[in-house]
């Protein structure tokens, strides 16, 4: 794998998570993240990935998941795009961790996740792909807006 | 490919799981056969060592999620011990200190069921 390649194309399927998750780790150290915020993206990333998979795909798949980093001067926008069913912001809502163990539920934190660990995420949607980017701050700017 | 494995041991009447390695959503299955076969065996005195948990995905949390009422159910808990900083603060992250008993030691956990089984 040539993790300086800042495109890495995967099969849709769990089994390449792991290579996903040293493809950003490798990129956000040489961006300058420190290890924690290395260690955030990375998670952000793999939870996109596996929606991807999980409901885009709707399970293991031969279609292409294409992840793209993005340096900029201020930040590094990490970008995901797959050609399953899009994603219906509309729908979704924040989990409920208690209602979550009720209900035995077990999936659905991802997208939680991703707003957590990361400074903003966006998605689109275009009539040949779906488009995820996560996008992490390399620093703080303060001052008037 | 994720490197992941659950390692079975026990103390007193407390099962132990020994995590190692990344639990994602490749490897998420593994530990849901693992409180599957606990309960089956009847052993629902869980404890989830994660000393040698090195990452954990939603995919993962969600294992302890999809269980953790039905063991309790059955009169027992899933207790976890050990976890590494930088695992700790995703559990953290997500709220799981107010629905898991997290300890920082596998013998607080162990002692903590001891005490749950006496009273």
């Amino acid at each position: 794998m040539d993790t300086r390649s800042n495109i890495l194309t995967i099969p849709g399927s769990t089994r390449f998570l792991e290579e996903v998750r040293a493809f950003i780790a490798g990129h956000a150290l040489r961006a300058g993240l420190d290890e924690a915020r290395v260690d955030r993206l990375k998670m952000a990333v793999d939870e996109a990935c596996t929606n991807v998979i999980e409901h885009a795909y709707g399970g293991e798949s031969e279609q292409r998941i294409e992840i793209a980093v993005i340096a900029r001067p201020d930040r590094l926008m990490i970008r995901i795009r797959d050609t399953g069913k899009s994603f219906d912001q509309e729908a979704y809502s924040e989990p409920d961790l208690l209602q979550y163990a009720k209900r035995r539920k077990s999936g659905g934190l991802g997208v939680h996740i991703m707003r957590k660990l990361t400074d903003e995420v966006t998605y689109r949607s275009t009539r040949t792909y779906n488009e995820c980017c996560l996008t992490t701050l390399l620093r703080r700017h303060h001052g008037g807006s | 490919m994720s490197t992941f494995s659950v390692g079975y041991r026990s103390v007193g009447s407390v099962q132990i799981l020994d995590l190692q390695g990344e639990l994602d959503a490749h490897t998420a299955a593994e530990l849901e056969t693992a409180i599957q076969k606990c309960q089956k065996d009847n052993n629902v005195h869980i404890l989830v060592n994660g000393a040698d948990l090195a990452y954990i995905s939603s995919a993962g949390l969600g294992v302890f999620m999809a269980y953790i009422e039905e063991v309790r159910g059955q009169g027992g808990d899933i207790k976890i011990a050990a976890l590494q900083p930088k695992v700790f603060n995703v559990f953290d992250l997500l709220g799981f200190p107010m629905l898991f008993d997290i300890l920082d030691t596998e013998e607080t956990a162990v002692s903590r069921f001891e005490n749950t089984s006496a009273d």
